[in-house]
Parts: structure tokens; C-alpha cells; sequence
């Protein structure tokens, strides 16, 4: 699997390859690829001069990037109190059970990454899931698998 | 440079600007306990162990002696029985970790610590810092470095890195508090090809991405 240098130069270079936009520069990859590939981190650390142990290191402290491919919706479920006690881990389950995934975990045709957040801060549409920052409120667990029906 | 003077468990002490209080009560023969702090590398102030009570302006406080620098007028504190029971139970917390580890034991028993006080967390890692930072501000090598965050963080060689400069090294290893730190090495080792390797080879080839 060879991916497009170029693509990952041309991020470095609207940054100016400057050291102090690492960050920025990870965020832009991990949107347009959905995740870090290797080879990306590789470039990045030999353009902008920066030991892959600091890459590893901020790569792994935010969750907002993913060593791993990610699938093309990611779907997240509120476990907060409000929306625990009206039934989040019954959408959990269900919408578990339709793709055949575990929170945490993406499918095998990467449609569908799953990952549970502790409040969304809108515990009155409780429970709440969020699918490609879509915020689905109200769910009853039995609606939680159509609604990834309207997801390719 | 300006000259600073302060009292250190009641002894008076010069020091310089940009001393720490660590480095100060050295020079009179007081010693501080520290875990995390090594001379060559920039103070860090993980462990606290070192922490003690400093006055000044009249406001007593709580400080990491291998962190703060020392002011004109200060009165500090190593020994008391507040520092006493504070030491304790860091030294009780990180023994949840490394039960086992020398300097632990010995703090352990000058403080009356105990070992069992937590549940056992086996990662014998105390997270002190001192391979990280030797192997980046000392050697600039950056074949270590912490993952992850919180109660999962831990110290882990980059194979790629460690490969090429860890061989003829180990200079961190004499570091370690607790030899989490070979655990770690050995375990990298595993995911190492056996010779250092071939100078132009790709550093993909291992996942057939390019065909070396």
C-alpha cells in the first residue's frame, strides 16, 4: 500500500513545514486520510525535523487521531449519566449488533467507526448519538439501527 | 550574577540566581530526596519526592525542590513531619508500581511506607522520565518516548530508532529506578531485525509497502 507523498508534502508545505504546526499538520492528515499512516508520520518527522518519538507521543495523547484506518462515518454514542439512564447502552448493543462492531473498533469495509464520548452536553435529547458530527436525539434503541441505514 | 541568601533547615546558605533549592542545600551537605532529577538533564519535577515547604513574602508553600529556584530571603524546610507523611505516600503510590525497586525500598523504609498500601499495578514503571530524557536532551537520539496518557501512559522505544542506536548504547540503563526501562528494551528487541540495519534500505520494507 503506497500512498501519495505528495499529498502529505503539500499539507507540510501549506504549513510552511514549520515545527510548531505539528499538530495542525497531523490534524489535516488524519482528515483527509481518516488516519496516520506510517509512511505519513515518516515524512512528517524528516520534513519538519522532529524525532518520531515526539510524533508517537502526541499521536497517541489526543484522541482526535487514529494509528489505525478509521471507517468513512464515524459514529459516536453519548454514555453520560442523563443519557445512560434513558437507555445508551441499549443503542450501544443494538447499533453493536447491526455492524458487528465493538466501541473502539471499525469494520472490515471501513463504513463505520464506533466509539463511545462521556457527554455530548445535550443531556435533554438523551440518549444521544452523533454520526459525522449529525447529533441523532431521542433514539430508541430499535430506531439506533435504521438511522445507519442512511449511511453508504 | 547576584548573590542570593537563604535558609535551608536553619542553616544559612548562599546561592546563586537560578539555583534550584535542590542545588542550594547540595552545596551545604543537606540532602533531598529526588528520583526523577539527574544532573545532566533539565530538571523535571515528576516524582516530587523532592518536595518541600518553602516560606517567602511570608507564604508558606509546597514546592518541588528540584524545580524551584531559590529567592532572596526564603526559609525552607526538608525534613518536617508534614514533608514526612507527603513522601510516604508518593513513595506508596509508585510502589504500586515497582514494589521491587531498590531506591523505592530504601525511601520506603526512611519514611515508613508501605508497599501494599495500593492495589498492585504491575507496569513497574514509575514514570520518572530520566531514560526519555536522557536519550533526548543527552543523547538526541529520541529512541524513547512516552505513548499514550493518563493512568495509560508508558515509556516505549521506537523499533525503527532503537534499532540503529540502542545496540552500542544502553546508556539509559543504568538510569532506570526500577529496570522497567530493560523490560521495555527487551520486549523492542523482538520487533528488531537481528543486525543493525543496512545503510538505503527503506524503513517501510518490513510492511512490503515499497518493496525495500
Amino acid at each position: 500500500m503506497c500512498m501519495d507523498i505528495s499529498k502529505i508534502d503539500n499539507i507540510i508545505d501549506k504549513h510552511n513545514a514549520e515545527q510548531s504546526s505539528l499538530i495542525q499538520i497531523l490534524l489535516d492528515i488524519q482528515s483527509e486520510h481518516n488516519w496516520l499512516p506510517k509512511q505519513a508520520l515518516d515524512r512528517v518527522g524528516e520534513r519538519l525535523d522532529v524525532p518520531m518519538s515526539r510524533i508517537q507521543h502526541i499521536t497517541t495523547f489526543y484522541k482526535a487521531f487514529s494509528q489505525v484506518p478509521k471507517g468513512r462515518h464515524q459514529i459516536h454514542v453519548c454514555m453520560g449519566t442523563a443519557c445512560h439512564v434513558r437507555g445508551a447502552q441499549r443503542v450501544l448493543d443494538t447499533i453493536s449488533d447491526a455492524i458487528g462492531i465493538k466501541a473502539g473498533e471499525t469494520d472490515a469495509e471501513l463504513k463505520f467507526s464506533l466509539e463511545t464520548v462521556n457527554c455530548l452536553g445535550c443531556c435533554a435529547l438523551g440518549p444521544v448519538m452523533v454520526i459525522d458530527g449529525e447529533y441523532h436525539g431521542n433514539v430508541a434503541p430499535a430506531q439506533s439501527a435504521e438511522v445507519l441505514k442512511n449511511y453508504e | 550574577m547576584s548573590e542570593i541568601v537563604l535558609q535551608i533547615d536553619g542553616k544559612e546558605v548562599k546561592a546563586q540566581e537560578g539555583m534550584t533549592i535542590v542545588e542550594a542545600a547540595n552545596t551545604v551537605g543537606i540532602h533531598i530526596p529526588t528520583l526523577c532529577h539527574h544532573e545532566k538533564l533539565e530538571p523535571y519535577g515528576a516524582c516530587r519526592i523532592c518536595t518541600v515547604e518553602a516560606e517567602s513574602n511570608g507564604r508558606k508553600t509546597l514546592v518541588a525542590g528540584c524545580l524551584y529556584p531559590v529567592e532572596n530571603g526564603m526559609v525552607v524546610q526538608t525534613s518536617t513531619e508534614k514533608l514526612y507523611a507527603i513522601r510516604k505516600v508518593l513513595v506508596e503510590q509508585m510502589m504500586a508500581h515497582a514494589p521491587d525497586a531498590p531506591q523505592l525500598i530504601e525511601l520506603a523504609k526512611e519514611y515508613g511506607a508501605d508497599k501494599d498500601r495500593f492495589d498492585k499495578d504491575p507496569s513497574f514503571c514509575i514514570l520518572c522520565g530520566l531514560c526519555v530524557r536522557y536519550c533526548a536532551e543527552v543523547k538526541q537520539k529520541h529512541a524513547i518516548g512516552y505513548m499514550d496518557r493518563g493512568p495509560r501512559r508508558e515509556i516505549s522505544f521506537i523499533p525503527e530508532v532503537a534499532a540503529k542506536e540502542c545496540w552500542d548504547c544502553k546508556e539509559c540503563f543504568p538510569l532506570c529506578p526500577t529496570s522497567a526501562l530493560q523490560a521495555a528494551y527487551v520486549l523492542t528487541e523482538a520487533l528488531l531485525p537481528a543486525q543493525p540495519e543496512e545503510e538505503g534500505g527503506c524503513s517501510c520494507s518490513a510492511s512490503g509497502c515499497c518493496g525495500g
